[in-house]
Order: C-alpha cells, then sequence, then structure tokens
C-alpha cells in the first residue's frame, strides 16, 4: 500500500461467511423482530441478528464474533463474487449502454472497471489517491460517500446483454460470433407490461453490500469511470434480500409478507450448483468463453401490494401454496418439507391448489429446472394513486435460460394465482462472464 | 460558477469544512481506531505512523504560530506531496519558493486552524525554499529544501510555462471583450425590434443575440448583481422579487406555454428593454478589469458545460421560447476557446489529456450541428428523449474529463 493509497478501513482478514444461526432451529423461537434483525436492519441490526445466532446456534463452531460491516469477499476466483456469495442484504443494480464505437476503448473500460472493483471490495476508495486527497484543483477519484465505512460484503458482478454483441443486426464490436445461442432478449411472456427504460442493456452492475451506501457509492464510482464510453441506462436499489443462497443464512420474506426462495439452490451443494447454475465449456461453439460462467434473469415484478394486502389469510396461502408463518407446504411439515401435490381435503381439491405458485414453478413441474436467486425487494416511492411501486426485483443465475426460466414463466404468466397481484415491468438478461484472475480484466476471454 | 478575482469558487470551501468537523469529531472523542477519523484527516501522512518515511515523496509539514517542521529537508524529483498540518491558532499557508526565495514553485493557502491540507506538485531537481506563513503575511518561517536527481522525465521550464499562462490570460480576456462588445451590439438590434413591435424579428434575434452572453456565461455570473438582473428565470423569483432581464422579454415573445398571460404594454416592453440595455453596458464597463489565471480559465470551461448539464440539456433556461440549442452551443464554444488557450500548457504536461479533451468536444459539436436548421437549431420541442440522452452522454463525456484540466494545468 502506498502511502498516498485511500484506505476506507483496513479490510479484514477474509472470511467464510459468518456463523448464522441454523434455520431449523432458529425458526422455532424467532418473532418478527428477531426476523427482522436477521435479515438486518441496518448495522446495528446485523449485529443484533448475528448475536442473537450465536446465541441460539451451535456454540463449539462458533468463533468470536465480529462486525457483519468488515466482512470482505475476495474480488478474484474462478467464478464471479455476488453469485454464490450469502445474499447481502443490499443491492445497487446497473444497466448499461456502451456508447463508444471502438473495441478497444470497450476494453480499457472493462479494464478500468475490474481495477476500480477489486479495490472497492476490499474496502478501498475507487482509484488510488482517494476521495479527499490529491491535487487540490482537480475532483478526487473517488466521491467520498463511503468514507469511513468498512467493505460491509461487497461484492461487483458483471454481465453482457445480448446487444452488446449484435444491435438491430449490426456487429458492434467484433462479437457477433461470440453471442452463444442462449444469449438473447427474452421473450415476450404473457401479461408483461415493461418499461423500456427499466429494461435490457449493454453492460450490467451488480453491488451488494450489507450497506447501502456501500452499494451505491460503488455502482457510482463505476458510472462515472464510465462516461464517454457507456451510459447509465437504468438503476435499481433493493433494500432487502428475498433469497438464501447459504444453509448459513436464514430464509427470508417478500413484500408479500411470506417466505421467499425456501427451495433456493444453496452454495454448499456444489453438485446442484454445477448442473444448475454454470455455464458449460462444450454448451455451443460461440458460447466457449462464457465456461465456468453464468446467465443473469432480471425482472422487476411489481407487487399490487395494497391489493394483497386485501386478501384473506386463506386466499394468501391458497395462492403462495404454502402456510404465512413457517412456510411450511399446506400438504403438510414445515418449511423444508417438499410439498405434496396430490394429497387432497375434504372437498376433493389438492390442498396444494393447482394454480398455486409453489406447484407451478416446483422443479419436479419443470424437469428438475433449478434456479440460484438471488432478488431484492424495492419501493421506489409511490406512484400518486396513494400506492407504494413497490415489488421484487428478481435476480436468477441459471445455467441455461431457454429451459430453467422461459418456460417456467412462460407457464407463470398464463396459470399462475399469484399473477392477479404482480406485474413485470422490467426485464433483462446478462451473460456473466467467469471469474477473474489476477492481472486480467472481466470478460477477458470474450476478448481474446 | 464564480470566476471573479476576489473569491474562490464555492467548492473549495466545501471539503475543509467537512475535514474540519471530522478532525474535531476525533479529538472530542478521541477513538483513533474509527476508520472515519483517521483516513479521511491524514491520507497522506501518518495514520499507521510509518507510511511518510516509506514514500520518500510523502511529506507532513507541521505548522504552527511559531514552527514550520518538515519531515523531510529533501526529496526525489517527481510528484511530491506536502501535506500540511496547521497546529497553530492562526490561519496558514505554505509555499515551496525558488532558490531566490521569491519566485513561487507551488503553494497551499487558507489552512484553517486544525485542518490538513495538500500541497501535490511535480518539482524539478533544485535548490528550493519551504516557508510556512501563520497570519498568511510576511516572509514566514523559511528553510531550505532540496530535490535531487531521480531520473524522471521532467516537465517543460517553469519560465516558459509561465509565459503560456500570460498568453492564455490574454487571449480570454480579449475573447471575453469581444464577446461583451457583440452583446451589447446585438441587445441594441433586439430590443430596437422588440419595442418597435417587429416581433417576428425579435424572435429572430433574441437566441442569436443571447449566444454572445451564454459563451462567456460564467465570467458574466461572476457579477453577482448583474446577473438575476439580465438573465433570471421565472421560476428562479425570490418571493418579492422583480423579474427583469432577458426571460421576462422571452416570456413576452412566446407567451404560448404561459396561462392567462397578459401581454406587456408598449411602455413596460420600453422600460425592460431600456433596463436591460442598462445592465448590459454596465456589464460591458466592468469586464476589461478583469484578468484570468489558467485555473479560472479552465474553471470556466468546466462551469459552462455545467451550465449545460444543469439547464440547456434539461430544456430549462429557455421555457418559453425552446431555443436551448442556441444557448448550448454558445456554452460549448465559449468553453472551447477557454481550453484552445491553455492547450499549449496541457500538450506539455498532459498530452492524453488534451487529445481526450478535444475529440469530445468534436463529438459534442457534431452532434450539436446535426441539429442544425436554416441558420439556427431545432427547438428543443422537436428533439426525441433518444437525441437528448445522445446530447447528455456526449456532455458527460466531455465534462469528465475537463473536470481534470484545472490541476493539469495549474
Amino acid at each position: 500500500m502506498t502511502s498516498t493509497e485511500y484506505v476506507r478501513q483496513q479490510p479484514t482478514e477474509t472470511e467464510a461467511p459468518s456463523p448464522a444461526p441454523d434455520p431449523h432451529k432458529e425458526r422455532a423461537a424467532v418473532s418478527r423482530r428477531g426476523l427482522l434483525g436477521a435479515a438486518g436492519a441496518g448495522l446495528a441490526g446485523l449485529a443484533a441478528g448475528a448475536a442473537g445466532g450465536f446465541a441460539l446456534g451451535s456454540a463449539e463452531t462458533t468463533p468470536s464474533p465480529q462486525p457483519a460491516g468488515t466482512r470482505t469477499y475476495p474480488f478474484y476466483g474462478e467464478h464471479q463474487a455476488g453469485i454464490l456469495t450469502p445474499v447481502q442484504d443490499r443491492l445497487h443494480f446497473a444497466a448499461f449502454d456502451v456508447i463508444t464505437h471502438s473495441r478497444e476503448e470497450l476494453v480499457q473500460l472493462l479494464k478500468d472497471w475490474t481495477a476500480a472493483a477489486a479495490r472497492m471490495t476490499q474496502g478501498l476508495g475507487a482509484g488510488e489517491v482517494g476521495p479527499t486527497s490529491g491535487p487540490y484543483a482537480a475532483p478526487p477519484d473517488d466521491t467520498g460517500e463511503a468514507i469511513g465505512l468498512p467493505a460491509a460484503g461487497l461484492t461487483i458482478t458483471f454481465g453482457f446483454g445480448p446487444t452488446l454483441f449484435r444491435k438491430q443486426g449490426k456487429d458492434r464490436f467484433g462479437l457477433a460470433d461470440r453471442q452463444p445461442d442462449a444469449l438473447h432478449r427474452l421473450p415476450h411472456f404473457p401479461a408483461d407490461k415493461l418499461d423500456p427504460q427499466r429494461s435490457d442493456g449493454d453492460l450490467c452492475v451488480q453491488a451488494c453490500a450489507d450497506d447501502p451506501q456501500v452499494a451505491v457509492h460503488a455502482v457510482r464510482n463505476l458510472a462515472r469511470i464510465a462516461f464517454g464510453r457507456a451510459s447509465l441506462r437504468w438503476s435499481q436499489l433493493g433494500f432487502g434480500r428475498t433469497s438464501s443462497t447459504s444453509t448459513s443464512q436464514a430464509t427470508s420474506r417478500n413484500l408479500m409478507g411470506f417466505k421467499d426462495g425456501t427451495m433456493n439452490l444453496k452454495a454448499e451443494d456444489p453438485a446442484a450448483i454445477d448442473a444448475h447454475v454454470w455455464a458449460p465449456a462444450d454448451a455451443d461453439n460461440k458460447g466457449r468463453w462464457l465456461a465456468g460462467g453464468s446467465y443473469l434473469v432480471v425482472r422487476r415484478i411489481n407487487m399490487t401490494v395494497e391489493t394483497w394486502d386485501r386478501q384473506p389469510l386463506s386466499e394468501q396461502e391458497r395462492v403462495i401454496g404454502r402456510t404465512k408463518a413457517e412456510g411450511a407446504p399446506l400438504s403438510g411439515g414445515s418449511e423444508f418439507s417438499q410439498p405434496d401435490f396430490h394429497l387432497k381435503g375434504n372437498d376433493g381439491e389438492p390442498l396444494v391448489a393447482t394454480d398455486a405458485h409453489v406447484r407451478l414453478v416446483h422443479p419436479s413441474n419443470n424437469g428438475g429446472a433449478k434456479m440460484l436467486r438471488r432478488g431484492y425487494n424495492f419501493v421506489d416511492g409511490s406512484d400518486g394513486l396513494g400506492r407504494l411501486d413497490a415489488g421484487l426485483f428478481f435476480l436468477a443465475y441459471v445455467r441455461d435460460p431457454r429451459t430453467q426460466f422461459i418456460p417456467i414463466q412462460m407457464k407463470l404468466g398464463l396459470g399462475d394465482g399469484l399473477s392477479e397481484y404482480v406485474q413485470h415491468t422490467g426485464s433483462a438478461l446478462f451473460a456473466i462472464p467467469p471469474g477473474i484472475a489476477q492481472g486480467e480484466h472481466v470478460g477477458q476471454a470474450l476478448f481474446s | 460558477m464564480i470566476m471573479s478575482r476576489l473569491s474562490r469558487p464555492a467548492g473549495e470551501f466545501a471539503m475543509p469544512v467537512r475535514t474540519l468537523i471530522l478532525a474535531s469529531t476525533c479529538a472530542v472523542f478521541g477513538m483513533p481506531l474509527l476508520a472515519g477519523c483517521t483516513d479521511n484527516t491524514t491520507n497522506t501522512t501518518d495514520n499507521s505512523g510509518s507510511t511518510a518515511s516509506a514514500n520518500p515523496r510523502a511529506l507532513t509539514v507541521q505548522a504552527t504560530d511559531s514552527e514550520c517542521k518538515l519531515s523531510a529537508t529533501s526529496a526525489p524529483a517527481g510528484t511530491v506531496t506536502f501535506a500540511v498540518t496547521n497546529g497553530g491558532q492562526k490561519v496558514t499557508e505554505f509555499y515551496l519558493y525558488a532558490e531566490d526565495g521569491k519566485r513561487i514553485v507551488g503553494e497551499v493557502e487558507n489552512i484553517g486552524p486544525g485542518i490538513t491540507r495538500e500541497l501535490v506538485m511535480k518539482v524539478e531537481p533544485g535548490s528550493y525554499l519551504t516557508a510556512c506563513k501563520p497570519g498568511m503575511a510576511g516572509d514566514g518561517i523559511r528553510a531550505p529544501f532540496s530535490v535531487s536527481d531521480s531520473g524522471e522525465a521532467q516537465q517543460g521550464s517553469a519560465g516558459s510555462d509561465a509565459e503560456l499562462v500570460k498568453q492564455a490570460d490574454e487571449n480570454y480576456r480579449e475573447y471575453v471583450e469581444d464577446q461583451t462588445e457583440h452583446l451589447v451590439a446585438m441587445t441594441a438590434t433586439f430590443v430596437a425590434a422588440y419595442k418597435a413591435g417587429k416581433d417576428d424579428e425579435a424572435r429572430a434575434l433574441y437566441p442569436v443575440a443571447r449566444m454572445h452572453w451564454e459563451r462567456i456565461e460564467t465570467v458574466a455570473e461572476s457579477f453577482g448583481d448583474l446577473d438575476p438582473k439580465l438573465d433570471l428565470r421565472e421560476a428562479d423569483l425570490e418571493p418579492g422579487q422583480k423579474w427583469t432581464g432577458w426571460h421576462r422579454l422571452e416570456k413576452d415573445l412566446w407567451p404560448a406555454r404561459a396561462k392567462n398571460y397578459e401581454p406587456l404594454s408598449k411602455a413596460e416592453r420600453v422600460a425592460y428593454s431600456d433596463d436591460l440595455v442598462k445592465n448590459t453596458a454596465s456589464l460591458h464597463k466592468r469586464v476589461p478589469r478583469l484578468d484570468f489565471s489558467a485555473d479560472e480559465i479552465a474553471n470556466g470551461s468546466r462551469g459552462l458545460l455545467d451550465e449545460v448539464a444543469t439547464g440547456k440539456v434539461t430544456g430549462e433556461e429557455e421555457y418559453w421560447s425552446r431555443t436551448d440549442l442556441w444557448d448550448f452551443q454558445a456554452n460549448i464554444e465559449g468553453a472551447l476557446v477557454g481550453f484552445e488557450g491553455l492547450r499549449p500548457l496541457l500538450r506539455d504536461r498532459d498530452p492524453a489529456l488534451e487529445s481526450q479533451i478535444t475529440a469530445k468536444f468534436a463529438t459534442v459539436l457534431a452532434l450539436l450541428n446535426a441539429q442544425r436548421e436554416g441558420d439556427g437549431f431545432k427547438t428543443y420541442d422537436k428533439l426525441s428523449k433518444a437525441e437528448v440522452k445522445e446530447l447528455s452522454d456526449a456532455v458527460n463525456a466531455l465534462s469528465e474529463p475537463l473536470s481534470k484540466l484545472a490541476a493539469a494545468v495549474v
């Protein structure tokens, strides 16, 4: 570290995700308050949640508690961080249009982004000089709102949209022959009401952290670095995670008040991750560069929460197919029990309704397809009619969207009881290149 | 975007104030472990206690009301940082003088008590003098300082730089005076048509006359009393404030977007017109007394781009006439003139930045050219959303490197 290097906070040694409570054990004891703490309502909430976890969890494996905010994840590795990483509490997601016509400038942008991301994820400033240093007559090379904040588990994950390869039939950067067959704009799904200003993009940045200001700082500085080469197309804040990607995390709730992502893929199941998340080397000739990467499906799903909240508990549970309290399937058991879709009630109807969300998306009804979901709750103010502009910013990592997302969403658009209460207002698909080695830039294999 | 000789750009005050707050927080609570305290006040100094000695080009200066202690009395040539901490009660300054003790090589002014400010600069091998000036007066507390040859490439001699700065100042001053003269003449022509009730003619003259104002907008705005009288928009009026100037007449000529608009009487037209002429004449009288340093010219160029980004690309400036693109073009032209004057200086110091800024100016001007119609431009309401976005992207692309110009030429 040079003396002029700006340090937000000395990065701690990289650690495993902090030991969190065993969700099975925790569930029995928690109140709504406890859950909020575990989901992390600010740093204090996090600390409280973690402490609660230690008390409830297995003490013998628990190292001395460390503030969650000081956690750092390695930027370099086989896969990009921010996919299997235990889902952080906050999100700032951004999609960019590349505005330069020069391949060289595009590559330089990716190099600059890589360097800045490598720094910021370790709790350092975006540039080498720092937010309050350097020539007094020059603007600082970091915007400064993260001064004094730790890395907060920040991960920055980059992706490439279909239009980077080909836009209106035009091969923009000599990449058209490397556009994987699976990387095309998602089809129109029934009941889509997509806003072009919240959809698509040539590049994407997913910044996740346990502190919202850290995530926003990351996107803001990357957008600044991109000026003249890429322009911010749209961005989305997410304030609370709706999924867990690790068995160490409790299942969180979406804005419908139900547990979300109970059946999610978990990092602790590498065989399932290999089968459902990482793009294989031999998928197609054009996509060889993507080996070890993934596809990211992005959907901004608005919920008419006001209407939803007026539904009787029985209707809410019927639509989801699970109990609201525990998240157990209506066919019985507890949260992690498998639903029995055949079990009938005294009226002869299946306990898990035929249009229940859990039935339609269950792997057993979709050829075994699973996704690694990493979505966030959002509220973007209100709509002028006294209603919240709120919902789920759905993020899912898949090995192939053509088999794992598209057929399922087609089905949901047609027959899901939930579709009465949701509307898809944004959509995008990105190829997520594999991890980055020291000295390389993100997506290097695509350009070599 | 104030550019007068007397006042510094407001932004320069922002950081010290914040630093002061954080620094005092640390002092009061005595919690050196808090990252917020250590990393803010002393980036390059000694928050780990050892970095100052690790980098021979990072020096600290402990300035008090009676002392000026440097962490070293020499440094290798290259980019050297002096982190000056004012431990005294008086506001202080730090100078690096040439061997003769007269020529200023670098300076950092206005360091309030408790504040740390940095002087970052390229220095050539040779003998120098350092000085702290508690109370900002006198010769200060001086000591010899030497810079050894490190084999690094050096910039052009300071003597020729001074010549280039002088040239840039003269060119820019001439430009400002020339534009002001045109503004006076065109304003007279415009109000003549307007007073005579030749509204079509006045509407054609309005955006053209205003281009002379917009080209030197950051300079004109530095006259805090004249600017609101000449260029205030209705939306910016304070309660009770009388609305005069260009935009008052603009609304009268283009009332289509106004509700229940009461046109100005003939007498009112005369009164507002004469007021415009009088205030413009006052501007003209004051302008020749200005002169510009390199960073003022550079910050003026950046300021003009800021004007574009906040008022023109959004279509807010010319709300009634929708002639924003004339203003846009003029802001860019004015910024380009400032940049051109500094180019010889920049070429020596940062050729990559020079070519980057040059290319981005060309992109913006090409986009504007594509919106020309007849002798002028399309009105703002004829632009598609995509066209506005493209212009906005090009302005951002230019503004970002242009924001580095000032530091590169001082």
